[in-house]
């Protein structure tokens, strides 16, 4: 199985997501933001960092990317799509996903092992999950803040489109303490945490996040 | 415009110039004069100003540091030593590791989030300009009493900058220290670290060498950010007035940086570079005057072809602009169309501004006219020299006859009340305020971090290579006694690194002090160069490079010295690292090393306000003895867990471990008070399994250091000779203070 | 030559933390005035001559598009002369 992992300018975490992929046992090729050619991968991760840094509002820009019309066009046509963090950020931006991420409630940068909630396990990147799984990964973020109005919410919410939620006290604002969701067919995800963070207990707070890269060799078997 | 060209130059001597606005003596400018055989173009003197500058030249310490050069112990593993922008050092499996450590600490002041974050800027520049790529940083950090107003305004910026800088270039933050004293308010210290790593084969030097080679300029565009923030910022002192003399902030863009650093690193490994510097402080001025100097000799540039964001600056704003994210590199000709096209990819504005030649000047042209002519060694290595006067200050003498004078605790009251006032006192409380602001994950290597002992990145996924960096310093002991204090802040960081299980390789430091024109203040700095000079050859870890920060002071007022030392250690498997705390009961509790009545210099004198006394002796041979057993002790995977003792002693030794996974410990102390309060050097608390006694009993005999058990892991409290402290307890004391302070 | 103005703020209903910093910090310094604070961004964007209503057209697109997140924001289109 190949996974595509999108480099943008100022991407960051596009190595470790690599990393990830491979632990969890698919192939990870490298794609270049300017390049519309998606090298016929089976996935796509956007991964966390700060995309033209921020620039206007964070994934604002990398919205428009060459490479972001096949991953629009492949998505709605049910190719499993992962945005993490900047990720999450840029599929909300490209409205894939509903909502929006703003400043942290407290406006400071929040770099924690955040425990978390798996709400779904329904979707391409969490099948091998079971619901109610609490792992622990890292939160990173100046603007991870899950806002949408109430209508969105209560459509996420009843349409079990909440993948994960933060547990304990609000880190950063989100409303309904959201973590992550995903589109109505499950193969969208945006998770504000980064499992690519936590796939080895030497330089993670756990491995719990792993599930997230063998999810989606799950969702390709079937 | 009135341009001054050399030919107007030559024929108008008389012409009055502005040298000390800029900073320079009346002697220097004479000097330079001398060199030139006639008077400096206005672009000439606006080079020689900011490049003569302490900062730039090293004026007044360059007498002392060549002591590191002299006094240097032979090494195998230094590959590149002090001289160039980063020392190099071999870490083995054909990777080499580079380090510094920086100060920008007046901007720090003017504008603490620019300040911060373009000192990160500046040093991780440093190190992509030696070849590598730059892995990790750490930020040591001084700020007046926590709670003066004005440290709210200045650490909140500082630590926003710091973080916001390092996050978004993606280098995880894997230490640092946060120091509150009344001595730093007017005068933060904002040191930055960053560490990289390259194959031996990578790594870059700064020379210009080739005639007919390129001098290509990338990066950012070039604005008025910093103009003169060298020569006026370091030079000089911040008087009460403040506002005359105000100084441009450089303004940072780390996205910018981190597109120049994959665009550096791409060009880098296609070898299409002969030579390569950072622009920092004094901007074009140095980057074209050091590598001039470092090469064949001559170059020539043509500074209107620099790429400007703002067209209304002059030659000498240009030749002085500190605007950041750029950088200078030679480049063989045919190799320029492939430069370019990887500039093109990242998007990266370059221009090829000049050329190297033969001959011995730096000519710089602005729409063809002579506006600089200069041996470049003059600008960049040839500055002046000062042999400043110092002589012991007073205050020494004194300050070394009296006794610290306090209470010691000794009932269980007292005892309790002791372990919680430091636990929540400002230099000892939990950090988590301020490194949670730091990306400590992102690379996906990070071993360890705040709040362990030393950071620790892993260089190789597959083997598990991996190095450990600690910095340290301890004012109060510098000021008591600058020789000994130089030699205890090594032997501290140099232990940190050994607690962890790496061995200690190489040396930088960042020397942070008040005006060299202040005799006293020259003697601690020539006492702390010694002492680290003496340090590192006793000790046998070479000085690879550093920074000096003179002018720390407001009005007369210096900072107490405060010299922060750097070491860097390799481990070769991150994975048997020793950790900083136990996480399960049952395990037995070990102090290696001896406990004095050392309450000089301590947190706990601190706290009652005093700073006098006799600071410790240093017995390096002691503390190699100590590392020696901490090595093989880690070979042998005896140890459980290993901290290191330092400021708060083994008071706040034991509240950190105890906190870190929650697990108590029971201790018994002969001599209660002085055992937890005293701050003897050479010290570490180990927990091991019990069937380990013996073979640490033998560790102990055979280097010579005194094992003393202390007790056993385990329960939910810290109990000291009786007296409990509740975890809970305990931990609300350690982590209230920064929230309550800060917010 | 023109300066159209985009002046592009956060949603009534959305939090804005910077906003209600700026609030607490004008108090602290001995400013009085304020009820609250909310803070936006402003595009100026300069063009040739006198705008048609074409451009304005345009610059509405744009603002709609990528100058504002209208999940989140508002925007105003205004001519400065």
């Amino acid at each position: 199985m190949r996974i595509g992992v999108i480099t943008f300018p100022g991407t960051l975490d596009d190595r470790d997501a690599a990393r990830a992929v491979t632990h969890g046992g698919a192939e990870a090729v490298a794609l270049w933001h300017a390049d519309a050619d998606l090298k016929g991968v089976d996935a796509v991760i956007l991964p966390g960092g700060f995309s033209y840094g921020d620039y206007l509002r964070c994934g604002a820009i990398s919205r428009f990317a060459p490479v972001m019309n096949l991953v629009i066009e492949a998505a709605e046509k049910g190719m499993p799509v992962l945005g993490i963090c900047n990720g999450f950020q840029v599929l909300c931006e490209s409205h894939l996903l509903p909502g929006a991420l703003t400043r942290n409630s407290d406006l400071h940068f929040l770099c924690r092992d955040q425990e978390i909630e798996i709400i779904s396990n329904t979707t391409a990147w969490t099948t091998s999950f079971n619901v109610g799984d609490k792992i622990t990964i890292p939160l990173k973020n100046g603007e991870g803040s899950f806002q949408c109005d109430d209508k969105t919410l209560a459509q996420l919410e009843d349409e079990g489109r909440v993948i994960a939620r933060y547990v304990g006290a609000n880190p950063n604002g989100s409303r309904n303490l959201i973590a992550g969701i995903s589109n109505v067919r499950g193969n969208v995800v945006g998770l504000m945490p980064h499992p690519e963070h936590a796939i080895d207990p030497l330089t993670g707070p756990s491995a719990q996040g792993l599930g997230f890269f063998t999810s989606i060799l799950n969702a390709m078997v079937k | 415009m009135n341009l001054d060209t050399v030919s107007i130059a030559k024929i108008t001597p008389e012409n009055k110039q502005p040298f000390a606005e800029l900073g320079l003596k009346p002697d220097e400018y004479a000097r330079i004069k001398e060199i030139l055989g006639r008077r400096p173009t206005s672009s000439e003197l606006a080079m020689y100003s900011v490049m003569w500058s302490e900062h730039c030249s090293y004026k007044s310490s360059k007498v002392h540091l060549k002591q590191f050069g002299e006094k240097a112990p032979h090494s195998d593993a230094l590959l590149v030593g002090i001289g160039e922008n980063a020392g190099v050092v071999d870490v083995g499996q054909g990777y080499a590791v580079t380090f510094k450590i920086e100060s920008h600490n007046h901007p720090s002041f003017v504008e603490p989030y620019q300040g911060a974050a373009t000192g990160v800027g500046g040093i991780v520049r440093d190190i992509l300009t030696m070849g590598a790529r730059p892995i990790a940083v750490m930020d040591p950090l001084r700020f007046g009493p926590a709670d003066a107003p004005d440290t709210r305004r200045v650490l909140p910026g500082i630590v926003a900058g710091v973080g916001g800088y390092g996050n978004c270039l993606g280098l995880p933050n894997i230490g640092g220290e946060v120091v509150f004293d009344e001595t730093y308010a007017g005068n933060p210290l904002v040191n930055a670290l960053c560490v990289g790593v390259m194959k031996h084969s990578d790594i870059k030097l700064a020379k210009a060498a080739g005639a007919g080679n390129l001098v290509v300029l990338f990066g950012a565009k070039t604005g008025g950010d910093g103009i003169g923030g060298v020569s006026v910022l370091a030079s000089e002192t911040f008087g009460g007035g403040g506002s005359a003399k105000r100084p441009s902030v450089q303004v940072g863009d780390p996205f910018v940086e981190k597109i120049l650093i994959e665009c550096s690193l791409e060009i880098f490994a296609e070898d299409l570079v002969v030579g390569i510097q950072d622009l920092g402080g004094a901007g074009l001025s140095c980057a074209t005057s050091e590598l001039a100097s470092g090469g064949s000799g001559g170059m020539k540039v043509a500074l209107d072809k620099v790429p400007l964001r703002d067209p209304s600056l002059s030659p000498e704003e240009i030749l002085m602009s500190e605007s950041q994210e750029r950088m200078c590199a030679i480049v063989e000709p045919d190799k320029l169309a492939r430069f370019l096209e990887i500039c093109k990819k990242w998007d990266v504005t370059v221009t090829a501004i000049g050329e190297v030649t033969d001959g011995d000047s730096l000519e710089i042209t602005w729409n063809g006219e002579v506006i600089v002519d200069v041996p470049p060694r003059t600008v960049a290595h040839e500055g002046p020299v000062y042999n400043r006067p110092f002589t012991q200050p007073a205050y020494i003498d004194i300050v070394n006859s009296q006794k610290v004078n306090v209470t010691i605790p000794s009932t269980p009251d007292e005892i309790k009340a002791a372990v919680l006032k430091l636990a929540s006192a400002p230099n000892l409380a939990d950090k988590s305020w301020v490194t949670s602001q730091y990306d400590k994950y992102v690379q996906g290597n990070t071993i360890q971090s705040q709040p362990d002992d030393s950071g620790m990145v892993r260089i190789d996924e597959k083997t598990h290579l991996g190095v450990a960096i600690s910095t340290d310093a301890n004012a109060n002991w510098s000021y008591l006694n600058p020789y000994q204090g130089a030699k205890l802040a090594l032997a501290e960081a140099a232990r940190n690194i050994a607690t962890a299980g790496a061995r200690p390789l190489a040396v930088t430091n960042c020397l942070n002090f008040g005006s060299p024109e202040d005799p006293g203040v020259m003697w601690q700095f020539a006492e702390t160069v010694r002492g680290l000079a003496d340090g590192c050859l006793e000790m046998g870890l070479p000085v690879t490079g550093g920074n000096v920060s003179f002018y720390n002071q407001t009005g007369s007022v210096a900072i107490l010295p405060t010299p922060v030392i750097g070491v860097l250690g390799v481990i070769q498997d991150v994975r048997t690292r020793t950790p900083m705390s136990f996480d399960r009961s049952g395990l037995d509790l070990y102090l290696l090393g001896d406990t004095f009545a050392d309450l000089a210099g301590s947190e706990w004198a601190f706290l009652h306000g005093e700073r006098i006394g006799q600071a410790p002796t240093a017995d390096l041979a002691r503390e190699m003895r100590l590392i020696e057993l901490l090595l093989a002790g880690h070979s042998a995977q005896l140890f459980s867990a290993a901290h290191d003792l330092s400021q708060g002693g083994l008071s706040a030794g034991l509240t950190e471990m105890v906190l870190r996974h929650s697990i108590g410990a029971t201790v018994f102390l002969n001599e209660v008070g002085i055992d937890l309060l005293s701050e003897s050097p050479g010290r570490v608390v180990v927990a091991i399994e019990p069937d380990n006694y013996e073979d640490l009993t033998k560790l102990g005999l055979n280097h010579s250091i005194t094992i003393t058990k202390l007790g056993n892991t385990g329960g939910d409290s810290l109990v000291i000779n009786g007296c409990v402290i509740s975890l809970d307890e305990l931990r609300i004391a350690h982590t209230s203070t920064f929230p309550r302070l800060f917010g | 030559m023109a300066i159209i103005v985009v002046d592009v703020m956060l949603k009534p209903e959305i939090l804005d933390p910077q906003g209600n910093a700026v609030a607490s910090a004008l108090p602290r310094l001995g400013f009085s005035f304020a009820q609250s604070v909310r803070q936006g961004k402003r595009f100026e964007i300069v063009i040739e001559g006198d705008p048609t209503p074409a451009q304005l057209a345009e610059v509405e697109k744009a603002a709609e598009v990528l100058l504002s997140n209208p999940v989140i924001e508002t925007y105003t289109v205004r001519v400065e002369k």
